[in-house]
């Protein structure tokens, strides 16, 4: 019998350059510098500092969530609640704020997140023990989080006057022109980044959402990780929920109405993959700012506020497609060259 | 008969007695018994549905048995998950492989246990690297950067292995792990099997090739109907013996094709090609001929199957049927004309795994079916149960799901699906692979059955027995290309290997 196998040594088809082009951030950010070219050049009033900080300071709420939303999207679930979890959490800084008015800031950071990790392990919970999919636990406390948030504030709301100077200053404060809650973001980013791509939990996240069965029989503990992805995203929820009480007037029963859209649809065009097993906080947090700027930008060229959201709609949607095409492309490329190397 | 009595000098590493398992009123294993020996390779055998697969999922912590002794070097063991089967050094490769599509390859062999450097962080190069070496010692091209998405079934095997290799395991357990592979591959597994055992390890593999288990193994343990029959010394006993074990009666023929009237072409395929993939694929497929395509696992075989029935597009040439050109990537039109198509992977192509036993027998009916475009259950549940007990499922009810089923019952569920629906042309891919021998018979009389009615069948396989003996004529591919037709009367295992492996450049 004749060996036609002929084996070549294993050779990368992969360098960092080629990685780096095909990555599912390149989309996205290529989307974002054209916008921000496009609209500048139209409007160079766009570019002033002022409103790059402002620009950057409504991002930064939706960055810190939509990084959350990416660890738990990336296991192959969902957590529709983060808007009620930071109404929730919003609302309680103002109360502490009131309660306790010489209380120092950091302990009402931790205390934030800390609740917003009680509020995400509960969602974890149900979604690991009673095996229901996320979508419908999370659409659930959705409605419980935000009743509870109704049943406590009623018609109270606590306003920044009720706040220390110190606490309003975090969001106007800025270091080298950038603002100081969005290099915290930067930071949040970098961190959660290099805990999905190098650590060991991290990337039983991926193994998980790319194919939940193979996980299980594996032996990654997926109830474990996928718990730790819902707490991770209450946590988030959190903080974003203290630095938006930090940066708004107003706390109360409505806080953070809709934003889990928002942020989930930040998610989506900035490359994670709906169905799991792709993407990364870096596309996520430049989806956020994408989303944010679009709309500054039809702002600064005067479109009427309904081609707003349809323009945000339209892009979702272009995210889904390009991704399909993408992957559907190389798809096609792995089989060509699998078919060469028989 | 004999008890599994410990070889002299070594205590086995892994014992397992009594074991039972059921799951609701189906009794998967009444007895799992099977003892495994440092430094041994030792063979499973069984029909399908006699409780192998169950046995393995319990060494390998999926499953909890009911009752039973498990031991590992002597000391009882409970495993609750697969995490703690594989803490204390077994290492399993399923059936069907389980990667992560959206990982690399060097990823999927060191998940949850990726080298780490500077920081407790993972080093992707070291990860690299060691994959790279690992690759190299199974000799084989598989570059470990690319994602395992698209990865033939033979590659993922691989990867599998080289995980095993990897993990260092004690005991490596291996789920028919040559049912996808070629005849290359196989002997590099075996190879790797080998010096795995020499170095200590106890492998135990499950197999219905019997020429790899007689080949391969030091011992053999037969199971019929969930329970332990019997474990021997391989060379102390004979196929005949182990096929009687294995069935409780005699098998008379494996491959009783009957001679058929062969009637004029049905399908005619011309000039089909795929970019990269196949090219000038020329064939007919006349009524009541069996029509066997042979070569080796990514050949394109498979390829050329999908092609024909309209799930993969096409770039040049037609397809007919009875002087018809079928449109390309239409299915409903293949369907429409005819054409069923009982594919190789039947979990993910074949089945809707959730659904009962009767909806997936009658899942191609529904529109005969229906009235007013609502499907009466009990015609539907008539029907499935009249495909059940003729091609004899064994399952605890046609309402459970299928998911539940063995492999043999599974892929009899496949065939009762498209037989159902009385095709004209009939393309079954690796009808057998992973069915025992029982089964392969009943799926063998089946085939030829449907083609003494007028069938014409185009039958993929790697089997070459199967091929031979059920084929009217033989096309063999290699490398996208056909590179042989071969009638019945001049067919032998050597013309059809060598059309299957020569290089091009060698053709005369």
């Amino acid at each position: 019998m004749t060996t036609i196998h002929t084996h070549t040594p294993a050779r990368s088809a992969t360098t960092p350059l080629s990685r780096f082009l095909r990555s599912r951030e390149i989309p996205v950010a290529s989307a974002l510098v054209v916008l921000v070219v496009v609209t500048a050049t139209i409007n160079p009033l766009f570019l002033t500092p002022q409103s790059v900080k402002d620009l950057l300071l409504n991002a930064t709420i939706v960055i810190i969530l939509a990084i959350g939303q990416a660890l738990v999207i990336i296991t192959r679930n969902v957590d529709l609640s983060v808007g009620s979890i930071l109404g929730l959490v919003a609302f309680g800084t103002g109360t502490l704020f009131a309660v306790y008015p010489g209380i120092p800031i950091i302990l009402v950071f931790l205390i934030g997140m800390a609740f917003g990790a009680v509020l995400g392990a509960v969602n974890g919970l149900l979604v690991t023990i009673a095996k229901v999919p996320a979508l419908v636990i999370t659409l659930g406390t959705l409605y419980i989080y935000r009743g509870l948030n109704n049943a406590w504030a009623g018609g109270t709301q606590y306003f920044a006057g009720d706040r220390p100077r110190e606490f309003s200053n975090l969001s106007t404060d800025t270091v080298f022109g950038f603002p100081l809650i969005t290099l915290l973001a930067i930071a949040v980013v970098i961190g959660v980044a290099v805990v999905l791509a190098y650590t060991r939990a991290g990337r039983d996240l991926y193994a998980i959402g790319s194919d939940p069965e193979a996980a299980r029989l594996f032996g990654i503990p997926v109830a474990r990780r996928v718990l730790g992805a819902f707490v991770a995203s209450g946590i988030l929820a959190g903080l974003a929920a203290v630095l938006y009480a930090s940066r708004f007037n107003a706390v109360g029963a409505t806080t953070g109405t809709g934003l889990e859209l928002d942020v989930v649809a930040a998610a989506v065009v900035g490359g994670v993959a709906i169905f799991g097993g792709n993407g990364t906080v870096v596309g996520a947090a430049i989806g956020a700012l994408l989303l944010t700027t679009i709309t500054s930008a039809l702002t600064a060229l005067r479109v009427d506020k309904f081609w707003q959201q349809a323009i945000v709609g339209v892009l979702i949607i272009a995210a889904i497609s390009v991704d399909r095409l993408v992957s559907l492309n190389r798809a096609r490329k792995l089989r060509v060259s699998e078919a060469r190397n028989v | 008969m004999t008890t599994p009595t410990p070889a002299q000098g070594s205590s086995p590493v892994l014992e397992l007695r009594h074991a039972s398992k059921t799951f609701g009123a189906v009794v998967a294993l009444s007895d799992g018994t099977v003892e495994i020996l440092p430094g041994e390779i030792h063979a499973l055998v069984g029909e399908n549905g006699a409780g192998k697969s169950t046995l393995i999922k319990i060494l390998a912590g999926v499953h909890r048995p009911d009752s039973g002794d498990f031991r590992l070097d002597g000391q009882p063991v409970a495993f609750s998950s697969p995490a703690d089967s594989k803490a204390a050094g077994i290492s399993v490769i399923y059936q069907e492989p389980t990667l992560f599509p959206d990982l690399t390859v060097a990823e999927n062999i060191f998940i949850g246990r990726q080298p780490r450097g500077r920081g407790g962080l993972i080093s992707r190069s070291a990860m690299r690297a060691e994959a790279t070496k690992l690759f190299a010692t199974l000799g084989v091209p598989i570059d470990p950067e690319r994602i395992a998405a698209g990865l033939s079934i033979a590659d993922q095997q691989i990867i599998e292995i080289a995980k095993a290799i990897s993990l260092d395991a004690r005991v490596l357990i291996m789920d028919e792990p040559t049912a996808a592979l070629s005849g290359i591959e196989v002997e590099r597994l075996f190879g790797v099997a080998r010096s795995l055992r020499d170095r200590g390890a106890g492998i135990l593999f499950i197999s219905h090739r019997f020429d790899e288990v007689f080949g391969l193994s030091d011992r053999i343990t037969v199971m019929r109907d969930g329970a332990f029959i019997a474990t021997h010394q391989t060379g102390a006993v004979t196929v005949d013996a182990i096929v009687r074990e294995m069935v409780g009666r005699d098998i008379s023929a494996l491959f009783p094709k009957e001679d058929a009237v062969i009637g004029d072409p049905v399908l005619s395929v011309r000039g089909l090609a795929r970019t990269g993939i196949f090219s000038g694929i020329s064939f007919d497929v006349r009524a009541g001929e069996i029509v066997g395509l042979a070569g080796l696992v990514g050949a394109g075989r498979t390829e050329v199957a999908r092609a024909i029935f309209g799930i993969d597009r096409y770039d040049a040439g037609t397809v007919e049927v009875n002087g018809a050109r079928l449109r390309p990537h239409d299915p409903q039109s293949a369907i429409a004309a005819g054409i069923g198509l009982v594919p190789e992977d039947r979990r993910k192509q074949g089945l809707v795994m959730e659904l009962s036993v009767t909806r997936n027998a009658t899942l191609t009916l529904r529109n005969t079916l229906a009235r007013f475009g609502l499907i009466r259950a009990a015609r539907e549940r008539a029907l499935g149960e009249d495909w059940s007990r003729r091609l004899q499922v064994k399952t605890g009810s046609p309402d459970l799901p299928v998911s539940t089923l063995s492999g043999g019952n599974q892929q009899k569920i496949v065939l009762a699906k498209w037989l159902a629906t009385d095709p004209r042309i009939l393309i079954v891919d690796e009808p057998t692979r992973g069915i025992d021998i029982g089964t392969k018979a009943e799926v063998h009389r089946l085939i030829s059955d449907l083609a003494g009615r007028g069938i014409a069948v185009l039958m993929i396989s790697s089997e070459l027995p199967e091929v031979l003996g059920m084929a009217d004529r033989i096309l063999v591919m290699r490398e996208g290309r056909l590179t042989a037709t071969i009638p019945r009367a001049d067919a032998t295992a050597e013309r059809v290997m060598f059309a299957a492996t020569e290089t091009l450049e060698c053709t005369p």
